[in-house]
């Protein structure tokens, strides 16, 4: 088995991304999108403003950062794809859309992967649009100006670190939007799965997607194939207030787990303290059970909840707005369940804007699907609640969705201060750039961001900035003190772990599992686990079975000859559908042959031999009638002269009465 | 081994759905039904004959109809059973209504004692684990259970079990045809030692539901036109949803304003149910749906008691179906003396009810009671479009699955026997349709497990006859171990020995002379 990991993601909204070779296929695990990496192009300005246009961004219709890395591959040569997450699947058109991308590949995502993501597609689209509308289409053909070495050279180094990557290697990955036709077939060659649904691949994987309980839809993969099995395990949460509970029981007993949760790289709350306690409580596994609950990450959740809530509120009640860009329903949901029933128990009346050309979907979505969501909201279901807030919200008025900002019906009802929530975090796409250049000098006003990579990037253009910054970083993944006892819960014999989070693994090398660790862009071979394969044999090819017993070995052995399928990684041996000749192979026999039992079985066969001694030989034996033949032994070797053939046979078979034979 | 199956109920029968299949050692209740023609002990399946409730490694429920559910509270909670129960998301949340719904019109309205409490549904429904289509469920260590989908009511599902390699479907109720709001069933073609299968429509072979439909609307437009009123009793879950998409359609079409009513708070609240189960409508439906959702009706308005002798036309879904009691009678009382007005009896109606009646025949009179007598001088319309699938349905799966084995139950017992003949002929598996509380046993094949070394099947894939990939080793048994598979050199290897290699030669050497 290798694995190579070609990105290791950045945060929430760009999962890693790698390539498993296994079983002789090819698996790539997510094709995410960098979109942080959009903070480089400075937004659209408003019209008849010059002062945000004074910044050293690239001026010029967006490109999009892929996984350089995944360039190198032969799309053709991907036998699987499988997709964890809607932001996972965020730049799979631009793989589907290369030409060498082959019809046979499969792609496994969630079906509520596919909706969101899908939905999450067209309004990146849509956003895009705006530069285009700008800027105008590309009138060339090739690599935009900006690429060019001379502009690249003269971008700042922070630029330039996020164009070209640290290791100036990650140029070939920026690549132009894809069309609405792009999309399309993206999502028309994929396979929605269900959670617990089991999909078989070419009769040797066995693919099951498993909750993961980041978000709604997103999954870890559990993989099993004749060599043995395998869980993909994506960034994880344990406690959600809104997805489907991550799925312990489905996961354990697996041979080996890929740990693909980078998101302890980019939280700052790692507590040392924490993971000492947890590396002596980790020891029994009631104990880690226990730790994995995931109450506590609720807890500290809503909390953060109410934090953002009180913020808004405070801002609200000093005249200013507060806006948010966020495309988490982790975060987006709740959050307007939230503010709504403090509004309401203070008895404020404050409008929420929801602006997106696909919210009003996305909203109707997220009410229609209870089989993804967490069992707190499943119980709503079952007592004829609607599963979310937001439509009785909506249908009061109290919550507005519109397309974009300047439709007629939003500026009938506009007014300030108001609460708006909008795509995209970026702060380059979507209303949240009109906003914040209306609201930017405002001291009243409250944005809400989700701590990232380039925040200081993302509001440069937006300078001087007088409205309040409050960052929050949201549970994104496993906390690194959950990962010894989720290893140990899961009881697997090796564990891949991404070389970057060594340092944070205090635990010593545990004699439960085996860890290896895994670099970007370099090959992780990981031996095998089996002798052999699990096999089934059916009854009535037993029944043909003529076994021998050798009473000195104490056992009992078989010829055996069948038809051999594998089907769900399993083999079959079976009957075949038209009879087998089982002699056509020259049977096997092995032990010393005794001369005088083998003269007695020439006898039998009314051939006369003598016995001969030669010094070359153990000994031979002469043959006068009823032809003339020699029989050479020597250890293994024996060999039988005689110019008539039928003779020869019939010693032959002398020869083969007096050895063991099978 | 075998598959032993006791039938509870719907043997020979349509009512009481319920099967213990014991499979690879483990047993199954598939669905817990009651039957609604009886008010008695017979109205339940014989638990009396389950050695223990507990030994059941779980109880799953095809769909919310009461004759394939309305036992489980009985069961969990008189019995006490306290296994894991299984039914699908739509399933879990419309069954409480279900059941609510009857015990009430048994227990307030014709005054019987109840089986069971709200509080005993309310608690069992608490326990029931929720599954979702195709999702793959281990309920122990060796029973897997899948469900798939099976049209005929919202969440309505087959159900697979796989013990070892063992392996049986059990249908529920299920239509191969699309209806209005939901697909056809939809199976993988599994390999089955036994398929259980419904058999409603065992010798029907259904036309064009187009044309049934047309039918359908045509008399209604005719009936309400002349400034009739038309009555469709249904129950309050999936015949009466798909109905009314078909007039809230037509009527937007039609351009007609005549309301459309529905009796009852409970069918508007499972409209509100269905708004939030889109997800398992047919892919027409979800594809029509991203803003609007179709089970948000334009014409359709509550209907209050008080309405029923306003004069002027209107259509009226009225619970329960089959005219069995309850505020459809009493509309039915009411409006039935007029040749004005419209009956419009959708599906299957069990003896002995009114709807029974009215479909068997062109009665002028009902009497109710000894004092009750009901002139029935309105048109009667007979929809004879089911969610159940017809005889090339039933034909069309067994064929398509081809198991070893199939049993037929929750049908009529000529028809039955007509179709054992069918399947037993044309398509050569053994059939049986046993009668209620039979036990049937359904030999199985088992497979030897066994390993198989790397060189076998390397070995293997290189020799290739026709489609058939041939493998030839030598298998090793030994006491204690399971048999395992190798190549010859593998073979000498582990018993240490060397092959004798023989070799021809048609020279004497001069040796001999």
């Amino acid at each position: 088995m290798k694995l190579t990991c070609l990105s290791e993601g950045g945060g929430f909204y760009s999962p890693p991304c790698h390539i498993l070779q296994w079983c002789g296929f090819t698996l790539l695990f997510e094709c995410p999108v960098d979109l942080s990496a959009l903070a480089v192009f400075s937004p659209i300005p408003t019209t008849g403003s010059s002062s945000s246009d004074n910044n050293s961004l690239i001026r010029a219709v967006p490109w999009y950062k892929t996984v350089a890395s995944l360039h190198l591959w032969d799309p053709s040569s991907i036998d699987v794809v499988l997709i964890s997450s809607p932001w996972a699947l965020l730049g799979l058109p631009f793989l589907t859309r290369k030409p060498g991308f082959s019809s046979s590949t499969k792609i496994y995502a969630t079906e509520a992967t596919v909706r969101f993501g899908h939905l999450m597609m067209k309004e990146l689209t849509f956003m895009h649009m705006e530069y285009v509308r700008y800027y105008g289409p590309d009138k060339k053909l090739g690599l935009p100006d900006w690429m060019n070495w001379t502009n690249l050279e003269r971008l700042q180094m922070e630029l330039k670190s996020i164009v070209l990557g640290e290791k100036q290697e990650e140029l070939s990955g920026w690549v132009p939007i894809y069309s609405a036709g792009d999309i399309k077939d993206c999502i028309d060659k994929i396979q929605p799965l269900k959670l617990g649904e089991e999909v078989c691949f070419n009769g040797t994987l066995v693919i099951r997607a498993l909750s993961s309980g980041l978000d709604i839809g997103s999954c870890n993969w559990s993989i099993k194939s004749p060599k043995g099995s395998l869980v993909y395990l994506s960034s994880s949460v344990f406690g959600s207030a809104h997805a489907m509970e991550f799925d312990y029981p489905l996961l354990s007993g697996h041979d080996i787990i890929i740990f693909s949760d980078f998101s302890s790289l980019d939280s700052m709350d790692y507590d040392e303290e924490d993971t000492n306690k947890c590396a002596l409580s980790g020891e029994s596994e009631d104990c880690s059970m226990d730790e994995l609950s995931g109450n506590d990450e609720l807890e500290a959740e809503n909390e953060k909840m109410h934090f953002i809530c009180s913020c808004i509120v405070d801002s609200v009640k000093k005249g200013g707005s507060a806006l948010i860009p966020s495309g988490r329903f982790g975060v987006v949901l709740p959050l307007l369940e939230h503010i709504c029933n403090l509004f309401d128990s203070l008895n404020m009346k404050v409008p929420i804007f929801i602006i997106s050309e696909t919210a009003q979907e996305t909203l109707a979505l997220t009410n229609s699907i209870p089989e993804w969501l967490c069992k707190q909201r499943q119980k709503k279901l079952f007592s004829g609640e609607a599963l979310f807030q937001h439509m009785e919200l909506i249908k009061e008025g109290i919550i507005s969705v519109h397309p974009f900002l300047c439709s007629s019906d939003l500026l009938e009802i506009w007014k300030e201060p108001c609460i708006v929530i909008s795509p995209h975090w970026s702060l380059r796409l979507g209303s949240a750039v009109q906003l914040l250049h209306r609201w930017h000098a405002d001291p009243r006003s409250l944005l809400i961001l989700e701590e990232g990579v380039h925040d200081e990037l993302a509001l440069m253009p937006f300078k001087p900035l007088k409205m309040k910054v409050l960052q929050c970083s949201f549970l994104s993944g496993i906390q690194m003190k959950k990962v010894n006892p989720l290893f140990q819960t899961l009881r697997s014999k090796i564990v891949l772990v991404p070389q970057s989070l060594r340092s944070q693994f205090t635990r010593r090398e545990s004699e439960l599992y085996k860890i290896y660790y895994y670099t970007k862009n370099e090959i992780a071979r990981i031996p095998s686990l089996k002798e052999g394969f699990e096999a089934y044999l059916a009854t009535d090819l037993v029944f043909q079975l003529q076994p021998t017993k050798l009473p000195e070995k104490n056992i009992a052995v078989a010829r055996l000859k069948g038809k051999l399928l594998l089907r769900k990684g399993i083999y079959y041996l079976t009957l075949p559908n038209k009879q087998l000749n089982m002699s056509v192979k020259p049977s096997v026999h092995w032990g010393t042959v005794e001369p005088t039992c083998l003269l007695r079985a020439l006898n039998e066969k009314e051939i006369d031999g003598s016995i001969l001694h030669n010094e070359n030989y153990d000994f031979c034996v002469c043959v006068k009638k009823p032809a003339e033949a020699l029989i050479e032994v020597k250890g293994n070797k024996i060999m039988i002269s005689c110019e008539d053939k039928t003779v020869s046979a019939l010693i032959n078979e002398a020869l083969n009465s007096v050895c063991n034979r099978i | 081994m075998a598959i032993q199956c006791l039938i509870l109920g719907a043997g020979q029968e349509v009512g009481k759905s319920c099967v213990v299949a014991m499979i690879g050692g483990k047993k199954i209740m598939f669905d817990c039904g009651m039957h609604m023609g009886f008010s008695d002990h017979r109205a339940f399946p014989d638990f009396s004959l389950l050695s223990s409730s507990n030994d059941i490694s779980c109880v799953v429920i095809t769909h919310f109809h009461l004759d394939h559910i309305g036992a489980l509270p009985y069961f969990t909670e008189v019995c006490g059973y306290n296994g894991p129960i299984y039914m699908t998301y739509p399933t879990k949340a419309l069954a409480p209504l279900m059941l609510e719904d009857y015990r009430k019109i048994l227990v307030d309205r014709r005054g019987l004692e109840e089986q069971y409490t709200y509080e005993n549904i309310i608690h069992c429904m608490n326990k029931v684990i929720p599954i979702d289509i195709k999702q793959t469920i281990q309920v122990d260590k060796d029973l897997l259970i899948r469900a798939y989908y099976a049209g005929h009511v919202l969440g309505a599902a087959m159900i697979y079990a796989q013990v070892g390699e063992e392996k049986m479907l059990y249908t529920g109720d299920y239509n191969m045809t699309p209806d209005r709001h939901l697909g056809a069933a939809q199976i993988d073609r599994l390999s089955l030692d036994l398929l259980i299968t419904e058999s409603t429509y065992a010798t029907t072979v259904r036309d064009s539901k187009y044309l049934r439909e047309r039918e359908f609307l045509k008399a209604v437009h005719t009936c309400v036109a002349a400034g009739g009123k038309v009555l469709i009793p249904t129950f309050a879950l999936g015949r009466a949803q798909e109905l009314c998409i078909l007039l809230d359609d037509y009527w937007e079409r039609m351009n007609i304003n005549v309301p459309i009513y529905f009796s009852a708070g409970l069918t508007i609240q499972a409209n509100m149910y269905y708004k939030m189960l889109i997800g398992w409508t047919s892919q027409k439906i979800k594809d029509s749906y991203t803003v609007r959702n179709p089970f948000d009706f334009k014409h359709v308005c509550p209907f209050e008691r008080s309405m029923i002798n306003l004069p002027g036309p209107c259509v009226l879904f009225a619970t329960p179906g089959m005219i069995s009691g309850g505020f459809s009678l009493e509309v039915f009382k009411q409006w039935a003396p007029s040749d004005k007005n419209l009956i419009a009896i959708p599906g299957y109606c069990v003896a002995g009810t009114i709807g029974h009646k009215l479909m068997s025949g062109k009665p002028t009179r009902i009497d109710l009671d000894k004092d009750t007598r009901i002139d029935v001088r309105c048109q009667i319309h007979q929809l004879t479009f089911s969610p159940h699938t017809d005889s090339k349905g039933i034909m069309d799966l067994v064929e398509f699955l081809s198991p070893k084995h199939v049993i037929l139950v929750h049908g009529e017992k000529p028809k039955m026997a007509a179709l054992k003949q069918r399947i037993e002929s044309e398509l050569g598996i053994q059939c049986e349709y046993p009668a209620n509380n039979e036990t049937v046993l359904v030999p199985t094949t088992q497979s030897l497990k066994i390993s198989a070394s790397k060189t076998f099947v390397r070995n293997c894939t290189t020799e290739l006859d026709g489609d058939e990939r041939i493998a030839e080793g030598i298998l090793v048994m030994e006491k204690g171990h399971n048999a395992k598979i190798v190549s010859e050199e593998e073979f000498l290897e582990t018993i240490g020995a060397e092959r004798n290699v023989v070799s021809f030669t048609g020279w004497v050497s001069p040796l001999a002379q």
